[in-house]
Parts: C-alpha cells; structure tokens; sequence
C-alpha cells in the first residue's frame, strides 16, 4: 500500500476580474501517491496551471482566492498554513519548475548566486557551504564543469542547461513533491528527451512525487503512473495512464487523443478534430461545459453538471452519458 | 505531382556578421546556412526539420527573400532571386508568401481581420472596393472564419482563428509557394489538428508549393512528401517522408527520432542519446558538424565535411557511413 502525498478535494479557485468571475478551477480532485508521478493533460485555458499555483499558494494577488475544497499535503492541511509556514512549504516541502527556464532566472545575477541564496533561504548554511551544495546538485543534473557554470550568467546558457538549471535548484532541497508546469514545453526533442531522463532519475534516487503538467500526451505516456484530464476548469477523468490510453472513457478524452498527430499514421491522412472552442469561464458552472462541442450530447447535458464518479476502480470519468447504467462507445452514434 | 521544379537552391549560404568585441578586431561570422542545394518541385510540400538554432527558419526567410543570402542561388522562373530589390521583389513577393510562427505578434493589433487580410491586396492593387471586401469575406470562408468577423480585431480571436488570418492574408495574393515557418507550435494540439487538416486541403485545391518548417517531427509527417533534416545549417538528409521514418540513414536523424515520446503508455523505445550540445556556428567550420557528438564518428570526418549525396534512390544524405 503506498503512502498518499497530496490529496486536493473538490478544489475551487476564482479569479475576481473588472469583466466578472473567472472560474479557472472548478471542482478538481486527485490524489498523489509518493514517488510516482501524476499527468495533468488538457487545452490552454482548462486550468492546468492554476490548479499547481492554488497547491503552492501563489494565485494572483487581489484577483486569484481560493473558495472551496481542501488541499492535504503529508496530514497538513496547506490552505491553513500561516506565511512562515508556507515559505518553509514551498521549497523545501514543493518544488515547482515552470515553464520557460529562460525567464524563470534572473538574468542580472549569477546561476551559482541565485542558487546559494536559496539555499541559505532554507537552510542554517554559510554561504560557502551554500555553494558547494549548489555545485553538487549542478553536478546531480549533468552539467559539465559545475564550479564554472556557477559563475555563468543565464543568458550564457542554453534552453536546455537553465532547465537543469532550475531542476538542479529544485532538487537540491529533497522536495516531497515537484511541479513541474510543462517544463519542456519551450525545448526541442532531443532535449525534452534528456529532461525528462533527468526527472526520472531524479524521482528514482529521492523517492520524489512528480505533477507534470503538459498539453504533450506523448510525455504523458513516458513518465506518468496516473493522469487527470481537465476542461473547463474540472476534472472530467482520471485513470491510470494505461487505462486512460487503451480504455479513455470521456468523449472529449476521445477528442483529444484523435487529434494527435501520430509517427505511425500515414502520410498526409486527415486528423481528427474537435469543432468549436472552450467555453467563457465566466458562464461555465451549470452544465456540462463540453455539451455544445459533444457528439454524444443530450437534453440532460445542458441542465446538469456531471459529477465525477469512478466507474472502474481507479477510473474517474464526469459526463452524463458514462455511467454505470449506460455505456458510450467510442466512434458510436449519438442515439 | 508534376516533376517540375518550381524553385531551384543551389549552393545557399548565409552569414552572419556578429558586433566586434574589440575595435579593430575581424568581426567573427555565424554561418546560420551552409551549402545547401534543393529542388523543390511543384505542388509538394518540403519538410523541413532540426532542432533550434538549425538555421530551418534563416532557410525560410531566405527563400522569401526577408534575409538577402550571402552566397548561393535561388532560382524561381529561369531567374536568379537572391538579389532582386524594389519593384521586381514586390512583383516576387506576390509569388512566395509566408507565415509566420507566432499568431499573436503577426498581426496588427490595430486592424481589423478584414483589413489586414485586404492590405496585400491594396499593396498589389488587384481588387478595390466593393470588389476586395468580397474576396476578403470569400477568403476568410475559404479558411473556414465566418465572414462576418471582417470587423473584429486580432484581440478578440484566440490563436487558432489568428494563425487562420494569418493563411487568409498569404493567401490573398494567390502564391505559387507559401513558406510556413512552425506555423501550429503555438497551438493547442486540437487546434492544430485544424490547421494542419487546412493547410493540406488549400494545397490541394491551389496547388500550392509549401515549405514547412517545423521542430515536431509528427506534425510534419501529417504535411510533408519530402523531408529535409537540418543540423547546423545543412541538410544532413533529404528523401521522401515515409523513408525518413522507415529508414532513417543519418545518424543525426536517428537520434532525432529515438527522441520522440512514445505513441502509448506500453511502448518502450530504445533511444539513441547525443552527447554533449550543439556545436557553436560561430567562426570556421570544419568537419562534419556532427563530429563531436557522432556515436560513428571516425577519423575522417574531423577533417573533411560530407556532401549531401545520394545514398539510396531518391535518398541524400550527408555521411561518410555511406
């Protein structure tokens, strides 16, 4: 039996704009066990990234509060947590990679500096001792010539290095649980490839939990143990990444894995769409926010929400049409 | 497919001249293109593929003539274009379009959908009037806006429908060839499942030549007939797109393709790792440009640079392997 590390519960976050509320998270669940690794897939816009800003606490201030639900991280109850405690939290409890290494460094100081600073953030070290656990760590995520890469400036470095760059700092911590926020979204495959290694290994030799948030199945299929797919701001499934592949049961899920573009595919075939667009977050919350691009819909899919409900063991599905009475079929007829 | 070339490249380079760090220093050249040589034939699409920093976007900008080529040319129509400036470019300009990568800085924010896709237009004087609002509005049907869009701002659309705008206004002046340069890395993969599924069916339909360059070697096997992989500005291999997937010749390509993420969860692939990281193109290049990295490296290739030459039918590769 593994060990749950973070559970969020019916999670809600709202953003609080001139033009009316945003309901960018919506009612998201899921669970993550320790050192595995959870995909969280879906459009731009579905609330992929606010869900991991609401875990760490860092939503827009003003705008961004969260208004319902319960994230447990380790038996602590994280929306409780006082500043201290959450400065202790992130960092040292949650590390979180983002998306643009490029501009997630200061490009005034030092890779060496910006790295012991944070280290004496979180620890009692002097400053010395500070840097040679940054050249440690740099040396943990295979960057050649560690002791002279500290005295490089961000800009010096390639897209690929600042991104073990960032690893390196996140690491250095022994963290519970890493974000990583599409964190190789802006690299070239070979790169991607070699990242993603590094994540690996780095979960492997620290027993850590990854949350991976890409729009990128392929990395989904090569690091995650289970996946949550999100749509307007909600969970519509969630299965084990296996599971999701052979068995996906959401109509959107179905979408979203045709529209692929896949190596194995011939030449220059069609590929499959899903028409229209997303719904305005500001008049989701009444219906099923995938009813006008379904081809499964139904009168009860404009006048109630889904509920999220496992229908398999470990296989969450929201939508009207996959119960435990009725089964869609995928590429049937809407009837 | 015809068999006729539409565009001819021959020998293309393109220098770079970097800022002197010292006052009376040489100033150092970045070699973004070397040597490269293509026919492109009519009514194909030509892939083209490597990683950032390959010198795939300098190629593109250089056939539309956005950066003038330092050596080499590029042969459309019996005439040289690489030097052609003023009235015969603009004239040029009507032939060869492109799109750009980012659908949100492409377009004016300050004019409307309909404007920008007229502007070409007016720049060419082919319609006025009454006459160019219905080409914009039969424009902007054909790439599949409602035409009652023509007066919404880039702002009010979100990428997918911009990068549409976008294929509308290269569209309006009716080109030979378009060059589409990463023009669905900025989308949702739903979204450009959409463009792609246009960009095929207006080629078809206009018998249009594209040139489409892209870093996602899946997106491009959906578009392209041939492919031409680029590392370090030269095409390392060039043959005809299922060939690169079914046997990829260049140890470069092959690692490239072991680094795809797998199509399924239970798919375990075995991958091929390049060591170290891209050479820099800046200063005096020798030797093949993979040399520092090649899992096959032998002596010879320190020392001498490879020809794009060809290896099977149909099938150029730069390597002393074969």
């Amino acid at each position: 039996m593994t060990e749950t590390l973070l559970q969020v519960n019916n999670l809600k976050t709202y953003l609080h704009l001139a033009g009316g509320v945003v309901k960018a998270v919506d009612g998201v669940s899921f669970n993550i066990e320790k050192g595995k690794t959870m995909g969280v897939v879906g459009e731009s816009g579905s609330g992929k990234s606010m869900t991991a800003s609401s875990i760490i606490r860092l939503l827009p201030p003003n705008t961004g509060k969260i208004e319902s639900g319960n994230i447990i991280f380790d038996g602590r109850d994280v929306l409780s947590f006082t500043k201290k405690e959450l400065l202790n939290f992130r960092g040292k409890d949650i590390a979180v990679i983002f998306q643009d290494p490029m501009s997630s460094l200061d490009p005034v100081f030092k890779v060496g500096d910006q790295m012991s600073e944070m280290i004496c953030a979180h620890q009692n070290v002097s400053a010395e001792e500070a840097r040679k656990i940054a050249v440690d760590s740099l040396r943990k995520v295979g960057i050649p010539n560690p002791e002279n890469r500290m005295n490089s400036y961000p800009y010096e470095l390639s897209g690929g290095m600042c991104q073990r760059v960032i690893i390196a700092m996140a690491i250095c911590k022994n963290p519970k649980l890493v974000i990583a926020d599409e964190p190789t979204t802006a690299l070239d495959v070979t790169v991607q490839s070699q990242v993603l290694k590094l994540l690996k290994k780095m979960q492997k030799d620290l027993n850590t939990a990854i949350l991976l948030i890409t729009h990128n199945l392929g990395v989904v299929w090569e690091m995650c143990d289970t996946v949550m797919v999100m749509y307007a701001g909600k969970t519509i499934e969630y299965a084990s990444a296996g599971e999701l592949y052979s068995e996906p049961m959401h109509p959107y899920t179905w979408g979203l894995l045709d529209s692929m573009p896949k190596l194995s595919d011939y030449m220059k075939t069609k590929l499959t769409t899903i028409p229209g667009s997303p719904p305005d977050l500001r008049l989701t919350g009444k219906c099923c926010n995938f009813y006008n691009r379904c081809p499964y819909v139904q009168l009860i899919c404009t006048k109630e929400v889904p509920q999220l409900m496992e229908i398999q063991k470990g296989h969450f599905v929201a939508c009207h049409r996959q119960t435990f009475a009725e089964r869609l079929e995928r590429g049937g007829s809407n009837q | 497919m015809s068999e006729k070339s539409i565009l001819q490249i021959k020998n293309l380079s393109k220098n770079f001249k970097l800022r002197r760090s010292k006052l009376f220093e040489k100033p150092q050249e970045l070699h973004a293109l070397s040597n490269i040589s293509i026919d492109i034939e009519e009514g194909e699409t030509l892939g083209i593929i490597g990683e950032s920093g390959c010198g795939k976007s300098t190629f593109g900008r250089c056939i539309v003539n956005l950066h003038r080529a330092s050596y080499g040319e590029i042969i459309y129509n019996g005439t040289n274009i690489v030097n052609k400036k003023g009235s015969k470019l603009k004239e040029l300009r009507k032939d060869i379009q492109m799109i750009f990568q980012d659908p949100y800085s492409s377009l004016d924010p300050r004019k409307t959908a309909g404007a920008a896709i007229e502007e070409p237009m007016k720049i060419h004087n082919i319609s006025k009037g009454t006459d160019s609002i219905n080409k914009v509005s039969s424009l902007m049907q054909e790439v599949g806006l409602d035409s009652q869009y023509i007066y919404r701002y880039p702002h009010e659309f979100s990428g997918g429908q911009r990068q549409r705008i976008n294929i509308a206004r290269a569209l309006a002046l009716n080109p030979k060839i378009m060059v589409c340069d990463e023009p669905v890395s900025a989308l949702d993969v739903s979204v450009q499942a959409q463009v792609l599924n246009l960009l095929n069916e207006l080629q078809r339909k206009h018998n249009l030549t594209l040139i489409f360059i892209s870093h996602d070697l899946s997106v491009i096997k959906h578009v392209s007939d041939r492919i031409a992989i680029m590392y370090l500005g030269r095409i390392v291999e060039l043959c005809r797109a299922e060939e690169v997937y079914n046997n990829p010749m260049h140890p470069y390509t092959q690692a490239l393709l072991s680094a795809i993420p797998p199509e399924s969860p239970f798919e375990k692939h075995q991958q091929i790792e390049l060591k170290g990281e891209i050479p820099s193109p800046i200063g005096e290049q020798k030797g093949c440009s993979l040399s520092t990295r090649c899992p096959y490296v032998m002596d010879k290739c320190f020392a001498q640079t490879p020809e794009l030459s060809e290896a099977n039918e149909g099938h150029k590769v730069a390597c002393f392997l074969y």
